[in-house]
């Protein structure tokens, strides 16, 4: 293979395919974030210690 | 009697009969390394091992590098298997925070135009003559990241691991002298004054421990080629989120990276024969390698340009500089020249999320050049 296709190859679909691959990583993680929203843990900590008391 | 003291004698000096002018050369490269890591203070802990390799190697008669030898031991056993870089993937996942990139995914993308010059590269490596596995393994130096340039090296290129190794390192210790013109020439002041309001959403634990579970299967399964790589900075990710783990987090944290680097260092300065180094490759090594983590800040930074546009001027350009893998290095270039132009501006935690993305991409970009080689058979 000559180094015009080779380069041509390795240019378009590396940068494509990196892009394309940490897009769908950026979806992942918004589905995650969406899945597993923050809950607020700090409040059930303080009840807990409480009824430790 | 006598003539066994002359024969003796001779022996002992040997060494200096059979010491070449180019011998000595890589023994003052040796110890050039030396002075940057000891003095300078340029990434001491693996300019030091390189450097004392170089000079042990290039000492004469030592058989340092003969098939018994101590030093191609480590390199057979650790770089050739690419045991040491995988292994020290396990320790920058258990040393690395995705948090700030959890909380804004799509900086994600930043990480990725970040790699853009590992592409370019190779394409001028091919223009100027160079074999296509060679150029791979030059362009690889752009990914700014030294396991992952010694880990392609070693499997398509070996005989460039030497200089190769040395520009990666070198040039990522030199990333705050080498970004911060480009960042100016390349953005406006009013640009470089955007603030970026710090986002108060916290991720959850459920989350960070999802994410490198997640990354590992999705990136594996697009370029299954990579997976040492990312299955092992993953996995080093996780054992630190799942806080179930706390003496491998440990041990991940120092005495793995400390032992594996001191014996990737020794093993890189063996590959620095001066038969092997001293050539005009080299310096074409040495000069397009600076020229990939040139074009990674450009190409980042005119992406960061886009997604300042895209968002209205809600993300400042000079994050896209962060999104190399040199962390966390190049998260505070961006800081720093964010507050140089707006004191109120803190891009810190934004341009570290640039940063930690800059890192999953330049495996990615890894992995995805590694399957496409395997594509056209050249694997």
């Amino acid at each position: 293979m000559d180094n015009v296709k080779f380069g041509v190859i390795m240019t378009t679909l590396g940068m494509g395919g990196t892009l394309l691959s940490l897009w769908v990583l950026t979806l992942v993680m918004a589905a995650l974030k969406r899945a597993f929203p923050e809950r607020p843990e700090t409040l059930a900590g303080e009840t807990g210690k409480e009824a430790g008391k | 009697m006598i003539e066994s003291i002359q024969s003796s004698a001779a022996f002992l000096a040997s060494g200096f009969m059979a010491l070449t002018w180019q011998m000595a050369v890589m023994i003052a490269v040796g110890c050039l390394l030396l002075y940057l890591g000891i003095a300078k203070g340029y990434e001491p802990l693996l300019l030091l091992p390189i450097g004392f390799g170089a000079v042990l190697v290039n000492l004469p008669l030592t058989g340092l590098m003969d098939e018994h030898g101590l030093l191609r031991f480590f390199y057979d056993t650790g770089v050739l298997t690419e045991v040491f870089p995988c292994l020290i993937f396990v320790g920058i996942g258990a040393m690395t925070d995705f948090r700030p990139l959890l909380t804004r995914p799509s900086i994600l993308l930043l990480g990725a135009a970040g790699q853009f010059g590992i592409f370019l590269t190779i394409l001028l490596a091919l223009a100027l003559g160079m074999s296509h596995l060679d150029a791979v393994a030059v362009g690889v130096i752009g990914a700014c990241d030294g396991p992952t340039a010694i880990y392609v090296t070693s499997q398509y290129a070996p005989h460039l691991l030497g200089p190769v190794s040395v520009a990666a390192y070198s040039y990522m210790s030199l990333v705050p002298l080498l970004q911060p013109p480009i960042m100016r020439a390349l953005t406006t002041e009013k640009e470089r004054k955007i603030v970026m309001k710090a986002t108060k959403e916290k991720v959850s634990q459920t989350v960070c421990i999802l994410f490198p579970i997640a990354v590992t299967i999705v990136t594996c399964l697009i370029a299954p080629k990579g997976a040492p790589l990312m299955g092992m900075i993953m996995l080093g990710n996780l054992m630190r989120e799942s806080g179930v783990v706390g003496r491998l987090v440990g041990a991940a944290e120092n005495e793995i990276p400390n032992v594996v680097t001191l014996l990737l260092g020794l093993s890189i300065g063996a590959t620095m024969q001066a038969d092997k180094f001293l050539n005009t490759t080299t310096l074409l090594v040495l000069g397009l390698g600076m020229l990939a983590i040139i074009l990674d800040t450009v190409m980042g930074i005119l992406f960061g340009k886009v997604m300042c546009l895209a968002t209205k001027g809600q993300v400042n350009p000079l994050i896209g500089a962060a999104g190399i893998s040199a962390y966390p290095m190049a998260a505070r270039v961006a800081q720093v020249q964010g507050q140089r132009y707006n004191k109120r501006n803190f891009l810190l935690m934004h341009a570290m999320g640039a940063n930690t993305g800059g890192q999953v991409g330049s495996v990615m970009a890894a992995g995805i050049m590694l399957s496409i080689l395997q594509g056209l058979g050249l694997s």
